[in-house]
């Protein structure tokens, strides 16, 4: 065969190889999807916002205790990791810039943002749970606060370090001391950059179950007080998932579709504030 | 209409009705172009940014192509055939009709792999052919002395200028009948540029050149032949030293006095 | 002179959050390994090398769950490689323009959807259908591999789409202006142009799925015994801490549980620092 028809045939076959193996790739993704989908809908009905958990069988049972603890851990948790982060990255962008310290900062930040969550959670459960001497709603709070703020004082960093320096440099001349100029000018230029990292933190966390499971543990009625264990989406979701129960189990599917659907909606307003702002 | 120069010798390529129109644009960026380029000599096409003579160039090796949407008409003939139809091998088509880039672009090999890979494509595997088409390739650009020793390092460690030779040596390795230069010196160092311009002019011994340039003393310095374009329009083609000194069309008189561009 | 207090405070208290991050790790690892003590102590060498881990006993041995977290992450490291470059050069190379961003986009966002998800799914759907063909119960190594490979591969098609992405538009062109095929371009430049970001964003993935624990908890077993049978039930650190951390009763069990904690944080803190400081630095100079 002349070689140039050679390279045009195994170009062609390979083509075909990659675009299939894009085809598995994304028609498992989609099954995953629509399997979501059709469980979740098929699961979700008023009782679940207005009735907590009740045993197997119970026609009365929802998702409200784990609707409102959900909330709640990851409310609070977004409240503490947010301003430190911010903090934090602002310290990297503003004072620390290109020094070695920032750098290892840096590095070490974006470590965690990978490192597993279940290490996070033992983490948490040496500190806190084992001196209260019970699982408590804190302990999952300070769990995923722990993973939200690298994960917001990355981006901070790297949001405040696209606001041009002629911006601060035309501050300055005016006379401002350093805080206001990046309280005034800086954060109100990388604005919709921050909020988008701060929704992308919260949708990150958001899922997280691992570092929960011993932390806040779960609580199968309604707990509104952080000193006690408290039930999260996920954990219920994992506690109903794997019980032998179809009521439990349809009730986890509920609890999956409205987490993925709560995530997926922050991930997407996200990308739409960064492409709004790319397109002005 | 364009006034176009009579070119009895030998023609490499000639376009014909050319238009060429980019991937959801109303309008053609090129229009109705018709020109010839005479073999074994140096077309230069000068004009100011976004006339399109970087369009045109780029449409004689099909370059177009690899992005969807693009479309041609009227006929580039080359070798007696139109090489716009559809049934045309681009493969084979951009073996024979090489391109230089603005910037010079060795590949993530070595330096001696550079030059092999368009002989490798064409499926030459024997080893002495290979390192003789290679040193030939090198010498005939000029830059084997400098790189015969380290042959099997990195070609990202040479200089821009150096870069640059090399992507010509890689180039012509496959002795192809035409070469098109996209301003290839514009990453480059007065020092270097004279290298190339020196090698342009040197290879037209072989290929037939078409070079783009937004230098206009470039073009008066290497070229036999000049081609002014104005949105989107070849104006005027004219052997050099006539176009230069005595320009038939007024705007080309304006651009190369300077009055626009 | 009030201005120039408050920005001293501004500026103190920024550096001190900052901070804190590396103190919060060195805490995370102090914990951890003083949790440990007990276990390294008692156990030695033996903790990892051995095979019998019984809480009624007193007995702690990780070999299982060590190996199972190193088997079931190779079955899936194996299984996503091939799939997420195949993702990856169709996104970057191969996919009409205006297949590109649509299908990209759901990728990325698949990559968000928590793990939690793909194990429910992987109990729900896969089990049932490894059981059907192998027999048994369907949980196990084979399984969790597999699910963790449908779970990562999202996230590493994307990085790999994106290390690909950095080739520059015009060395691709020379290649083709050579006349070289869409393949001759993808492997003999856009390839070995990106592979230190390739090769990273591969490592990093591998780091993400040794710690993963939802994706794999639904499937696993949490069985601690080793087997040459892929498909029988088994256990990894992630699975073992998740199902076990709540049921130790014993100071020696927490103790062991947190040795396998500090042990999974050693292990992918060192893959991710690999992944960060050498590949990915390295493709972010060029």
């Amino acid at each position: 065969m002349n070689p140039i028809k050679k390279r045009m045939l195994i170009n062609r076959i390979i083509l075909i190889l990659s675009s299939l193996s894009a085809l598995i790739g994304i028609s498992f993704l989609f099954w995953i999807l629509s399997v979501l989908i059709m469980n979740g809908v098929d699961a979700i009905n008023w009782n679940i916002f207005t009735f907590e958990g009740a045993p197997p069988g119970y026609e009365e049972s929802g998702l409200k205790h784990a609707l409102i603890g959900q909330l709640i851990i990851v409310g609070v948790a977004t409240l503490i990791g947010v301003p430190l982060g911010i903090l934090g990255g602002t310290y990297l962008s503003e004072y620390g810039q290109k020094s070695k310290m920032a750098y290892i900062i840096r590095d070490i930040s974006d470590i965690m943002m990978s490192a597993p969550s279940i290490v996070i959670g033992s983490f948490v459960y040496a500190i806190i749970v084992i001196p209260m001497g019970h699982f408590s709603g804190w302990a999952g709070v300070i769990a995923l606060t722990i993973i939200m703020i690298p994960i917001i004082l990355r981006t901070t960093d790297d949001m405040l370090q696209l606001v041009p320096s002629t911006l601060r440099e035309a501050a300055f001349a005016l006379g401002a001391p350093k805080y206001k100029v990046i309280t005034s000018v800086v954060y109100r230029g990388a604005k919709v950059g921050v909020l988008t990292g701060i929704l992308l933190g919260i949708a990150r966390v958001a899922g997280e179950t691992a570092p929960l499971l011993f932390t806040s543990f779960n609580d199968n009625f309604l707990n509104t007080d952080l000193n006690e264990p408290m039930a999260s989406l996920t954990v219920t979701m994992y506690n109903y998932a794997t019980s032998p129960y179809d009521d439990w189990q349809s009730l986890g599917w509920a609890a999956a579709f409205i987490l993925s659907m709560f995530i997926l909606g922050l991930n997407i307003v996200g990308r739409l504030l960064i492409m709004k702002r790319k397109g002005r | 209409m364009a006034t176009i120069v009579d070119i009895t010798d030998e023609k490499a390529l000639e376009v014909k009705n050319f238009e060429f129109t980019y991937n959801g644009a109303q309008e053609p960026s090129l229009k109705n172009i018709t020109m010839p380029i005479a073999k074994r000599s140096i077309t230069a096409l000068i004009g100011p940014s976004g006339c399109g003579k970087t369009t045109l160039l780029r449409s004689f090796n099909r370059m177009h192509d690899l992005y969807a949407g693009n479309r041609y008409s009227g006929s580039i003939e080359f070798e007696g055939r139109n090489i716009l139809d559809a049934k045309e091998d681009l493969i084979k088509l951009r073996t024979n009709i090489g391109m230089i880039f603005q910037k010079p672009t060795a590949f993530p090999m070595s330096i001696f792999d550079n030059v092999a890979y368009g002989l490798r494509l064409q499926g030459i595997k024997n080893r002495s052919e290979l390192n003789d088409r290679v040193e030939k390739a090198l010498q005939d650009a000029a830059i084997w002395k400098e790189v015969s020793s380290r042959l099997k390092n990195d070609a990202n460690g040479l200089s821009g200028g150096q870069q640059q030779r090399l992507c010509i040596a890689r180039a012509i390795a496959v002795e192809p009948e035409v070469l098109l230069f996209d301003e290839p010196t514009s990453a480059l160092d007065p020092i270097s540029t004279q290298g190339i311009e020196k090698l342009v002019i040197e290879l037209k011994e072989r290929v037939s050149i078409i070079i783009v340039t937004h230098n206009m003393q470039q073009a008066a310095r290497v070229s036999d032949y000049t081609g002014f374009m104005y949105m989107g329009e070849l104006i005027e083609l004219g052997v050099t030293e006539e176009l230069f000194v005595t320009p038939k069309e007024r705007l080309t008189e304006e651009y190369i006095t300077g009055k626009f561009g | 002179m009030k201005t120039n207090i408050l920005d001293k405070i501004f500026e103190n208290s920024t550096r001190l959050i900052a901070f804190s991050i590396l103190l919060i790790v060195a805490w995370i690892f102090t914990v951890l390994f003083q949790n440990s003590l007990d276990s390294m102590q008692g156990f030695g060498i033996d903790f990892i090398t051995g095979t019998k881990w019984a809480p009624n006993l007193e007995k702690f041995g990780a070999l299982p769950a060590i190996m199972g977290s190193v088997i079931s992450t190779f079955l899936a490291m194996i299984l996503a490689i091939p799939l997420a470059i195949g993702v990856a050069i169709f996104l970057s190379e191969i996919a009409p323009e205006k297949l590109k961003s649509p299908v990209g986009v759901s990728i990325e966002l698949l990559a968000a959807i928590p793990s939690v998800i793909y194990g429910m799914w992987g109990l729900f759907y896969f089990v049932p259908i490894i059981r059907d063909i192998f027999g048994g119960l369907g949980i196990g190594m084979l399984t969790a591999g597999i699910v963790l490979a449908i779970m990562i591969l999202p996230f590493m098609a994307a990085v790999t789409r994106d290390a690909m992405n950095t080739t520059p538009d015009i060395l691709k062109e020379s290649a083709y202006a050579l006349g070289g095929t869409q393949w001759d371009v993808i492997k003999d430049i856009v390839i070995p142009y990106a592979k230190a970001g390739i090769i990273g964003s591969m490592i990093l993935a591998l780091g993400r799925a040794i710690g993963e624990t939802m994706a794999v908890t639904f499937v696993m077993g949490n069985v601690h015994k080793i087997s040459t049978d892929i498909t029988a039930p088994a256990t990894s650190i992630p699975v073992t801490l998740a199902n076990e951390f709540t049921e130790a009763d014993t100071d020696l069990y927490f103790s062991s549980l947190f040795e396998l904690a500090f042990i999974l944080l050693i292990i992918s803190f060192s893959i991710i620092s690999i992944s960060k400081f050498y590949f990915l630095r390295k493709s972010r100079r060029a």
